[in-house]
């Protein structure tokens, strides 16, 4: 294979990598920008959506029909799940930032234990809802990871409208500008919190349902995006939602560049650091306004 | 005529659009206090946060006892001499009133702290409330901590930015017997109370619209027409 | 006069453990020792500074694998331990620099990533450093003070040593001038400024300190048990010791300890129920920020306690 279509090989994974990340990303970033709170339990989310997706396919014998199945109940448990969080644990805990991500922690492990009970300790794969392979003239190309791409696009639109056009949106951005006027003007903000929280854990369950045909459930599977979609959200700005998309966009076009290149351990090493520069140099993230 | 201790030339600080001080000169004489006066939003606040060093300048310079100290942060310029009291009390709640003063004794006082503290707390009339934590102190005596810690630095010039607010008449003539007793600090006041203004200072710089409007004796100020007319409203204290 | 009779207390029933207690308690206290050592440090940067670190992991890691790396190229078991002194400082002071320019949850953050690069790095140079797998350190080299630290009872009183310096060392500090302008940083850091206090060095300063303590806890660990890998620099070892700390009390100087051996016998404890400590320390976490953010001892401190230290 030459240079052209090795790059465009890696663009195409990238693309994915992109694609996935943002949806992923934009959950951690909606819960910080409106809500505050640093969810660090946001990769095991992300891991019990996928786990979820596994144990649907279980139960459902056709594989489209799991993966619809799948792409409807793992976000709605996993945001039902965050709900409960919210109003159990964060709310309790006045979302102070501090003791919010010292909670979260616990979190995280407490569902990775529950993970490894329920589901142990081995990866598993789920059968992805088509096989289609499209032939380019240098390569074949798996179908699914396109729709992947076209799917993650069309759901973030949806996130956009709703945060731009709808009176949901309205409400969310207003909580975020001031909870406290917010709630002198009779929204309820407990339930914009709620709310909040579970559409990002649930945005974070979508990704990893559309994920999981490509690359396996596993308990531990949410470490690596955790700290991708903190890269994401620290590079965009946090709680700037285009400045997520253009960061998930650039760190999951170069993750899939460079890690046909240079090892991933180097990759991952550059990235922290970047994000740890970023903080402290740049907080307000690189394409966020200057405060 | 005593020394100068502290010149400002040409102070100005803006916060977006807005000059919140503006090209503001001010001469402090050693030993003299010295009030600032000027309606809400005149930036009073703004140019004393220049003077400590919780700000910096956009323009001018500030010498203090014969230097630059301009670009010198804030922990520093304390350690030269300035001391500033918050206009919202700003205390260690959770320590005791102990701690809150040793805190600013120990740095000059490496023997005899115990004795230090004591005196200090002595001076404000909280030497009863040494084990209190700070925080449960009646709102009066907490307003005499943040002062008393002011002057626990030994300040050569003490900036009270609204020491009187919230007191109580009897608290306030306390407060006046505090200030009157100490000799040799110099004391830059602001204050909206122009009773107690005219009670201490020896000189009155008027601020509007981050400007100087006025400077000189309380009886100058009293008679000014461009103070009457902006500020004090026919020779009436005003808020 | 209570405070010092309480610290002797403890360690003199510490002293009375090493003689009654039989060989496989032995190893665990020693583990808890210096587990404690390391909350130590911690509790300084957190408990005393208001520094909420989540890398802590770095140090602790740093200073086990100086030492474990120094002795593995044939460097004797004293010079290798102060090695890990200083590199537990060292590292701290590097990150301190940066990451004090940031605070609250962006230093939280920051904390984490540079102790996840170092993480990262370890795992690069695995032919290196061992990797997660990591190294043995050989037995042979494992002489302190001509003690041979393989044994049980050498191992202890080393482990007693090194926490019985430190917990005396943490008093002094936190009583001390400086100890009190710590604190002063947690309290208030404004008013701090304002009484001339100069926050970042102030702050450098006790980040060295805690870095020291966790360096030595990492090497004395690597020394004391004969092991050293890239795993202890996971986060999980940057969670461990505020897990410690804010179960004991942040903030108290016994917190640590209390902490520390709570949670050892508490997953003991579980083991019947569980394989994992993760669940117990997801939940004691939880329970902790929600109903007891003071701890343990800083609850009786303030339900009239006073004098505790």
């Amino acid at each position: 294979m030459g240079t052209g279509p090795l790059l465009l090989l890696a663009s195409l994974e990238g693309l994915v990598m992109a694609a996935v990340l943002a949806l992923a990303a934009v959950g951690l970033s909606l819960t910080f920008g409106v809500m505050r709170v640093v969810n660090v339990a946001h990769g095991e989310f992300y891991m019990l959506g996928a786990v979820l997706a596994w144990a649907v396919a279980q139960f459902v014998p056709s594989a489209p029909m799991g993966f619809v199945a799948a792409l409807i109940f793992a976000p709605l448990a996993v945001g039902a799940l965050a709900w409960l969080t919210d109003t159990a644990l964060l709310k309790r805990l006045n979302y102070n930032p501090e003791s919010t991500i010292v909670a979260t922690i616990g979190l995280s492990y407490l569902l990775q234990q529950g993970a490894l009970s329920f589901f142990g300790p081995d990866a598993r794969a789920v059968q992805a809802p088509f096989e289609l392979r499209l032939q380019f003239p240098w390569f074949g190309y798996s179908g699914y990871k396109l729709f992947v791409i076209a799917a993650a696009l069309a759901v973030l639109a949806a996130v956009w409208w709703i945060l731009s056009r709808s009176r949901a949106g309205l409400v969310m951005r207003a909580t975020q500008v001031d909870r406290n006027t917010a709630r002198a003007f009779g929204i309820n903000v407990d339930r914009v919190y709620a709310g909040t929280f579970a559409l990002g854990a649930g945005l974070a369950a979508l990704a990893a349902v559309l994920i999981v045909p490509i690359s396996q459930a596993h308990y531990l599977m949410g470490h690596d995006p955790l700290l991708l979609s903190f890269i994401v959200v620290i590079i965009g700005g946090l709680g700037s939602l285009r400045g997520t998309l253009i960061a998930a966009l650039i760190i999951g076009l170069s993750d899939g560049i460079l890690s046909m290149l240079y090892p991933p351990t180097l990759a991952k090493i550059l990235a922290t650091l970047v994000v740890a520069l970023v903080l402290v140099f740049r907080p307000q993230g690189l394409f966020g306004a200057k405060a | 005529m005593a020394a100068v201790i502290l010149e400002a030339r040409g102070l100005s600080r803006a916060f977006g659009g807005l000059r919140a001080v503006d090209g503001v000169d001010l001469t402090l004489t050693e030993g003299e206090i010295h009030a600032l006066i000027g309606p809400n939003g005149a930036g009073k606040t703004t140019l004393v946060s220049l003077l400590s060093g919780r700000l910096a300048p956009d323009q001018g310079t500030i010498r203090f006892a014969g230097e630059d100290i301009t670009r010198l942060p804030a922990q520093t310029r304390v350690l030269r001499g300035i001391a500033y009291t918050f206009q919202i009390t700003s205390i260690y709640a959770g320590l005791t009133v102990f701690d809150n003063l040793a805190l600013a004794l120990q740095r000059r006082h490496r023997r005899d702290l115990a004795d230090a503290v004591t005196q200090a707390a002595t001076r404000i009339g909280l030497a009863p409330y040494l084990q209190t934590e700070a925080g449960t102190l009646s709102y009066g005596h907490q307003r005499l901590l943040e002062i008393g810690m002011g002057l626990a630095l030994s300040p050569r010039l003490l900036i009270l930015d609204e020491p009187t607010q919230g007191l109580a008449n009897a608290e306030i003539e306390d407060f006046l017997t505090l200030i009157r007793g100490l000799t040799g600090t110099t004391i830059l006041l602001i204050e909206h109370n122009m009773e107690v203004v005219m009670a201490l200072a020896q000189r009155i710089t008027v601020l509007n619209m981050g400007r100087v409007l006025a400077s000189g004796t309380p009886d100058a100020i009293r008679a000014d027409r461009a103070v009457q007319d902006a500020y004090l409203g026919g020779g009436h204290a005003a808020d | 006069m209570r405070p010092a009779l309480l610290h002797i207390g403890v360690l003199a029933a510490l002293v009375a453990a090493g003689f009654l207690l039989p060989a496989y308690q032995h190893g665990m206290l020693a583990r808890i020792l210096v587990m404690a050592v390391f909350a130590m440090g911690y509790n300084l940067a957190f408990g005393y500074t208001g520094l909420l670190s989540l890398g802590h992991a770095l140090h602790f890691c740093a200073g086990m694998m100086a030492t474990g790396l120094a002795m593995r190229h044939g460097l004797a078991a004293g010079p290798a331990l102060i090695l890990g002194l200083a590199a537990g400082t060292a590292t701290a002071m590097l990150t301190g620099l940066l990451a004090l320019r940031t605070a609250g949850v962006s230093f939280m953050i920051v904390t984490l990533m540079f102790a996840q690069a170092f993480h990262l790095t370890l795992l690069y140079y695995g032919g290196f450093t061992g990797g997660d797998e990591g190294f043995p350190l050989p037995s042979a080299a494992r002489r302190l003070f001509g003690l041979d630290l393989t044994q049980a009872g050498p191992r202890y009183a080393v482990a007693l040593a090194l926490f019985a310096a430190g917990l005396l060392a943490q008093w002094a500090l936190v009583r001390s001038r400086f100890g009190r302008s710590m604190i002063a940083m947690r309290e208030n850091e404004e008013r701090s400024r304002m009484l001339g206090y100069n926050p970042f060095t102030t702050k450098l300063a006790a980040l060295a300190l805690s870095g020291l303590y966790s360096g030595a806890a990492g090497a004395a660990y690597g020394l004391l048990f004969g092991y050293v890998g890239a795993s202890f620099g996971t986060s999980q070892y940057s969670i461990l010791p505020l897990l410690y700390v804010l179960l004991g009390g942040a903030g108290t100087t016994l917190g640590p300890l209390l902490g520390a051996g709570l949670m050892a016998w508490l997953i003991d404890a579980a083991s019947s129920l569980t394989d994992s400590p993760l669940a117990v320390i997801g939940i004691t976490l939880i329970v902790l920020v929600l109903f007891a953010p003071k701890g343990i001892l800083g609850t009786l401190r303030e339900k009239g306690l006073k004098w505790l230290p």
